[in-house]
């Protein structure tokens, strides 16, 4: 009966939380299938209206900023660019610098991680005007190499593949060499299969972090044919209903990530074991 | 020329650690030799070494008549098993096989047909489709074996393959491994601190301590002519007894006993040593012994006592022969198989 009770009691905790956490998400996507009249005098709807079409259509097409040269549309291309750009680069720099690292003879090479990990300590905020004019000076001001790179490398996922290889039994090493693995196929046959849990664990973290970017990419666009999601939800004027919905849709990305790699993610898990 | 030489290898690890000193031997095509000997003794180092998974600081090992000491490991065609086998914890058992040959890049249809073969050989071919998890400490061992197999190395090198399996599974697979080696044919190198493993196992062994090869010969040679106090005491179970005496003039006073015309011109401290096993019971022996703890293994019982001097003593005796445990028994030396070693550099003298 206790038993009953407490788990009883903490489903209820639960659900709490997550009616806190989704109640406003739905408020906001309900009120954004109605038309602006309707919200502007009843205010925020909890049930669905029937503009949903009209609305996300119009947010899509609709040819905004200053200059009328980017669409909803293009901003989701943008983002999805930077943030895919951004976790494959990431996640690869990482990979090879934790394989430097750990399996190279280099000299001082702890100290070498510490002094990579220490920039964690240093956001890109605090770097972002010596940053710029770096960019400014290569030219890559207004390009999608110019909105990626900067912070492409990471020094949390360095940290974590690291500490993984660590773990790898010298035992596989000395018998991939045996069994005539060079350097690059040892990396490539044993440390990459190995780690696809973290690689995946690590894709998603750099996706979300690369598309949530604000702003490194407000500085280094001043063409607004490079505007992404989260910038265009500073820019965006229209009505309310409009920006509602692209709100919702800005949302999408990162949950689909989210659900396409979990898969494999929990996978790898698994079959690790 | 041997198939195998090695020439005053020596190893300092780089804190200073010096693991193997000036160590000279051959091993012959079709040999299987054993290491053994405590641990920390040096013997993976040395295996190691022939392996090239550690540079030689000073001396020369020459494969089937090639200098090695600079050949990179993936180039030297030789496999080695592991004590915790190594495998490939992502890969099947079939890919475990076969990664070697993939990787000296041979045709998939040629490397399917040796995984094959090598799987029969192995008795693992209903396993190929399986991670290495999902099979059993036996079943690991084998394809770890398996790997080495398949490639048809030069030389097989074992560094204590046998010792995270239970006893039985270890007898078991320790005939395997000599039959295997026997229908294959290749020069293998096994490493071991299990002295019946080594005995059992061995074309040739070496013993080895502190970096030293002791001894190096047939097992049997080893058994009855040790040449030190180390080797004497590390080879046979139960350990050769030892009692301090002194030789004099080719008479040799232990305590409470002593024996006249040893084959030795030594003068001095000596330690007599003598194997449980080659005593009888006599009425009036050299060596009386209070028996304290009797075993009964079956085939044979083992005696433990105290001398007068209160140090341990064993005897081993058949099993029909009964023994109680309070009994004094006097024990003669059969057909003077007896050791004597000068107590302080521990080498032989009789
Ligand atoms: N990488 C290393 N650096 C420094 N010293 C080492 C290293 N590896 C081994 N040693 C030392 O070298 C000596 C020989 O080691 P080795 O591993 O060859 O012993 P072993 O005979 O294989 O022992 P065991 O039976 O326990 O495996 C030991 O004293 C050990 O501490
Ligand atoms: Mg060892």
């Amino acid at each position: 009966m206790t038993r009953f009770f407490t788990s009883g009691f903490s489903h209820l905790i639960l659900f709490i939380g997550i009616f806190i956490m989704i109640a406003p998400v739905w408020m906001i996507f309900a009120s954004s299938t109605h038309t602006s009249s309707v919200i502007n005098m009843d205010g925020l709807q909890l049930f669905l209206g029937d503009s949903f079409y009209e609305n996300y259509l119009r947010v899509l097409l609709y040819q905004g900023g200053f200059f009328k040269e980017i669409t909803a549309l293009k901003m989701f291309f943008n983002s999805f660019i930077m943030a895919t750009g951004v976790a494959l680069l990431s996640v690869v720099t990482s990979l090879m610098a934790a394989y430097a690292l750990v399996y190279y003879r280099i000299k001082y090479a702890t100290l070498l991680f510490w002094i990579i990990f220490i920039t964690i300590l240093v956001p890109l905020e605090l770097r972002i005007f010596p940053t710029y004019s770096v960019m400014a000076e290569l030219n890559l001001v207004n390009s999608y190499f110019g909105l990626i790179v900067p912070i492409s490398a990471s020094a949390i996922a360095t940290l974590f593949f690291r500490q993984f290889y660590k773990t790898v039994p010298d035992e596989m090493l000395e018998s991939a060499k045996l069994d005539g693995a060079n350097p690059w196929r040892f990396f490539i046959d044993f440390l990459v299969p190995l780690s696809k849990t973290m690689i995946v664990a690590m894709l998603i973290f750099m996706f979300v972090f690369g598309y949530n970017q604000y702003l490194w990419p407000l500085l280094v666009t001043s063409s607004e044919q490079y505007w992404t999601v989260v910038m265009g939800l500073k820019m965006m004027s229209g009505s309310i209903v409009h920006r509602f919905a692209f709100v919702m849709m800005s949302m999408v990305p990162p949950i689909l990530i989210i659900i396409i790699l979990q898969k494999h993610f929990i996978k790898g898990v698994f079959q690790d074991k | 020329m041997s198939f195998l030489e090695l020439n005053k290898v020596t190893k300092v690890y780089p804190n200073g650690t010096k693991a193997v000193h000036e160590t000279s031997m051959n091993v012959e095509n079709g040999e299987f030799m054993v290491f053994v000997g405590p641990s920390g003794c040096g013997k993976s180092t040395l295996l190691r070494m022939i392996a090239g998974l550690e540079d030689i600081t000073e001396g020369d090992i020459n494969l089937d008549g090639k200098l090695i000491n600079k050949v990179d490991p993936s180039e030297r065609d030789v496999a080695m098993v592991f004590q915790n086998y190594a495998l490939y914890p992502h890969m099947n058992v079939y890919n475990n096989l076969a990664y070697g040959l993939k990787n000296r890049g041979i045709d998939k249809q040629s490397i399917e047909q040796k995984v094959n073969d090598a799987a029969k050989l192995l008795q693992i071919s209903e396993f190929l489709q399986r991670k290495p998890s999902m099979l059993s400490g036996g079943q690991r061992q084998r394809v770890a074996m398996g790997r080495a197999i398949v490639r048809n190395p030069k030389i097989f090198l074992f560094d204590e393959p046998l010792s995270n399996l239970d006893a039985k599974l270890r007898i078991q697979m320790r005939l395997e491994i000599k039959k295997l080696q026997q229908k294959v044919g290749v020069t293998s190198i096994f490493v071991t601190h299990d002295q019946v493993e080594a005995m059992t196992l061995a074309d040739r062994l070496a013993v080895i301590n502190n970096g030293i090869i002791e001894q190096l010969g047939t097992p049997i040679e080893i058994y009855n002519n040790p040449k030190s106090l180390f080797v004497a005491g590390f080879i046979g179970s139960p350990q050769m007894n030892f009692i301090d005496g002194e030789l004099k003039n080719k008479t040799l006073f232990a305590e409470g006993f002593e024996i006249k015309n040893v084959q030795s011109d030594f003068n001095g401290e000596i330690t007599l040593g003598i194997r449980p096993e080659h005593m009888s019971q006599s009425d009036s022996g050299l060596i009386n012994l209070s028996v304290e703890l009797v075993e009964q293994l079956g085939s044979d019982n083992l005696i433990y006592g105290e001398l007068k001097n209160k140090k341990d003593f064993c005897y081993r005796c058949p099993g029909n022969q009964l023994i109680e445990k309070g009994s004094k028994i006097s024990l003669n030396i059969n057909d003077n198989n007896y050791y004597v070693f000068d107590k302080s550099s521990g080498n032989r003298v009789n």
